[in-house]
């Protein structure tokens, strides 16, 4: 098409008089008509966004480049593989990806100290590799700022082909009070990149979903890092606290936020 | 009891009850995952010639899940109808295939038969049924449920507004539920999938759709759907709740990894009922299940996903909900691989929801990593509406951008709803030619900018636009 060329809209459209309110969501609202069926802009539009998340599926997570950019912020890394193969085993096999690979479990098992290690950090490329590129690193750095200075959290651990679950294994062969596991959660068509936290205490293999908290969608334009740490902070100090986390331990950190805020900080605490 | 069957020369044996129910299913890729699929194509049709023989009889003396070491067995054969079983207790599976299909099996007659009939019987038919056959029976099930609105009418289909925002703004929330209504969705229910779990932040939500729904007289009801536990604290704390949701599975195990037990659940329910926020009805619970859901948490015991789903049914209609939803596509390719598996397992949970009275909706979806795309849900939705299904999701644009998957649009049930000569629940339908969104035929019509509904916007969400 010419560039001066305006684009011939067709008579058969029915634009939306809300468009307005587009500012307060990324959700696609105000698309408009045809009859009652989606216009072809917006057809196309959607197509080309699964194809993209679709990609992002299949990208594999360069784990050399991510330990390098946390090695940065002063943590040790260790990488670990799950019993998953390949992208294609992964996808259609999540006990393989919950389960640790033999040689990595007596790699960690030999790592392992006698004194518990409070937090340990666990990170796996899980559904979205990207999550973890863009968000892991700058997600580190605001909970190394705030976490309390004399609790102990051990390497942080990276885990090709991996889900959540496998961290609490991996929490057990470390010895760890309280297991954080950093993990891509599934690619939405606008948002390819959504990483999830997961906390659970006292991990050990066979933990399920009731036990573990869930703080999800961070990244940029949803739940941004600090405000994901914070979050992490709070359930970590009640989790310990409780000795416990998963259903029986109620997130109330947005009322405490208030309350923070408005308090003094402590010494060596920063927002 | 011995389970076998020979073809020829060729001689197959069944473990038990279960193990055929699991060979005889249709190929997924969550049962080959579990290790209970059929090994050959040969092997799941002597599966289930075998299963036609049996006695319907029989699935009230062989529990798939142990008696002594699950609640949903203890349920489902405690509360057996005896007197509404002898209709069809003379049946095997195969017949009742047939009875099923057959003109006898009208509406009033399968109203009449369902407390008699246990999941696993569902399930077993099922298995022996075509898709046609799904739809067939499945459209002379009548399943009708009241709260401030009527759902599962015949020629009516209802859409659970879902406006789902990643960090639960309040004027993102408000944003998606204004496009959604003026799109004439949000009968079913007004439901949102809140990424908090605090219960300040829950309240807040609570407080939100309670004023978009007074503020324009909507003849629906809201939910708002964290954890049963969640919501018995805020219903203390005097939150104006009408639905109360939980996701729920098919065995006490499963249901113990979503933190939940039959006494959970009918706590809840009182507290609900207790609230008498209803006008019309009093149905106050909204349920979601999906294939898979037991085998993820590790609580399948070598039983087939589908059957265990069907067993979750039984869970929901011990509290007679509004709203049942299977969440068919949304677990992931290792339980449905692709838009074929995804839009059989769709079928049979609308078909086995309704054979046992409950007002089975279907979140017609997939994700990002499975295989499928917007024309498997087409086909899917459009086979789901002629089987009379209660409800189907809307979303803007089909696009969840807190949940991360794709389903059904405001755009998609207008689509369905011309296509098949659907209309709304009556009150929203009444509603919706109030505030000329639709006409009597139901076309919507179209909006101005000087429209009642966007000249009057909630107070201090959309005021800034």
């Amino acid at each position: 098409m010419n560039e001066n060329e305006q684009p011939l809209k067709s008579e058969a459209l029915a634009d939306d008089p809300w468009q307005q309110l587009k500012g307060f969501t990324r959700a696609r609202i105000a698309l408009g008509r045809v009859g009652s069926s989606l216009p072809t802009r917006e057809v196309l539009d959607f197509g080309m966004s699964h194809a993209m998340a679709r990609d992002a599926v299949h990208l594999a997570l360069d784990m050399d480049q991510l330990a390098a950019g946390i090695a940065e912020l002063g943590y040790d890394t260790v990488q670990v593989n799950s019993c998953a193969p390949d992208r294609a085993t992964y996808l259609l096999r999540p006990d393989l990806g919950r389960r640790l690979s033999d040689a990595d479990s007596e790699k960690l098992l030999a790592m392992r100290s006698a004194s518990p290690i409070d937090l340990l950090i666990v990170v796996g490329d899980g559904l979205s590799s990207l999550a973890v590129e863009r968000h892991v690193q700058g997600l580190l750095a605001e909970i190394k700022a705030i976490f309390p200075p004399d609790w102990s959290t051990g390497p942080v651990v990276l885990v090709r082909q991996a889900r959540v679950a496998i961290a609490d294994t991996i929490g057990e062969l470390l010895n760890a009070r309280m297991v954080a596991m950093l993990i891509g959660e599934r690619p939405g068509l606008s948002s390819p990149d959504s990483l999830g936290v997961y906390l659970t205490y006292d991990p050990r293999t066979g933990r399920n979903d009731a036990d573990r908290n869930c703080i999800s969608n961070v990244r940029p334009e949803g739940l941004i890092y600090a405000a994901a740490a914070r979050k992490l902070l709070w359930l970590a100090r009640e989790s310990m606290r409780l000795k416990l986390s998963g259903v029986a331990l109620k997130d109330e950190s947005d009322a405490v936020e208030i309350e923070v805020q408005a308090a003094p900080r402590l010494p060596g605490e920063t927002a | 009891m011995k389970y076998s069957h020979s073809v020829g020369q060729v001689h197959y044996t069944f473990t038990d009850l279960k193990d055929v129910l699991a060979k005889a299913t249709p190929a997924r890729s969550g049962d080959y995952l579990a290790g209970v699929a059929a090994e050959t194509y040969a092997e799941r049709m002597a599966a289930r010639m075998c299963l036609a023989d049996i006695p319907l009889r029989q699935f009230l003396q062989e529990a798939v899940v142990p008696y002594e070491e699950d609640e949903v067995t203890r349920l489902i054969m405690d509360t057996h109808d005896a007197t509404a079983f002898a209709e069809i207790s003379h049946l095997t599976v195969g017949g009742f295939r047939d009875w099923l299909l057959s003109d006898i099996a009208d509406s009033a007659t399968l109203k009449r038969v369902a407390p008699g009939i246990t999941p696993e019987m569902a399930a077993a038919v099922s298995k022996l049924m075509r898709n046609q056959d799904l739809i067939l029976v499945a459209r002379k099930c009548h399943v009708t449920t009241a709260f401030r609105n009527t759902i599962g009418l015949p020629g009516r289909l209802s859409v659970r507004l879902q406006p789902n925002h990643p960090t639960d703004d309040a004027r993102g929330i408000a944003a998606s539920m204004l496009d959604g209504l003026l799109y004439g969705s949000g009968d079913a229910v007004i439901g949102i999938n809140p990424a908090t779990d605090s219960i300040p932040a829950l309240m807040d939500l609570y407080y939100l759709v309670d004023e978009v729904i007074n503020q324009y007289g909507i003849p629906t009801q809201s939910c708002v759907l964290t954890h049963v536990t969640n919501q018995i604290q805020v219903m203390e704390k005097g939150a104006p709740v009408d639905l109360v949701f939980q996701s729920i599975a098919g065995t006490e195990k499963a249901n113990q990894s979503f933190g939940i037990n039959l006494g959970i659940l009918q706590e809840a329910y009182d507290a609900a009922l207790a609230l008498k926020r209803g006008t019309v009805g009093n149905n106050v619970m909204y349920f979601e299940t999906g294939q898979g859901s037991a085998l993820s948490a590790n609580a399948n015991f070598g039983v087939d996903q589908q059957t265990v789903e069907a067993r979750a049914y039984a869970v929901a209609r011990r509290f007679s909900p509004l709203l049942s939803n299977t969440v068919v596509g949304f677990i992931g390719p290792e339980y449905l691989y692709d838009g074929k598996q995804i839009i059989r397992a769709g079928l049979e949970d609308h078909f086995c929801g309704k054979l046992l009275g409950l007002p089975l909706g279907c979140d017609v979806c997939y994700t990002n990593h499975a295989e499928a795309d917007q024309d498997d849900m087409d086909t899917l939705m459009t086979l789901l509406g002629a089987a009379g299904i209660t409800f189907i999701m809307g979303i803007p644009g089909a696009d969840d951008i807190m949940l991360n998957y794709q389903t059904t649009s405001f755009h998609d049930a207008l689509y369905l709803r011309k296509v098949l000569g659907l209309k709304p629940a009556p009150e929203f339908e009444q509603w919706l030619m109030k505030m000329n969104i639709m006409d009597a035929q139901g076309l919507v019509q179209p909006v101005r900018i000087g429209h009642h509904m966007l000249q009057n916007m909630p107070k201090n969400l959309l005021s800034a636009a």
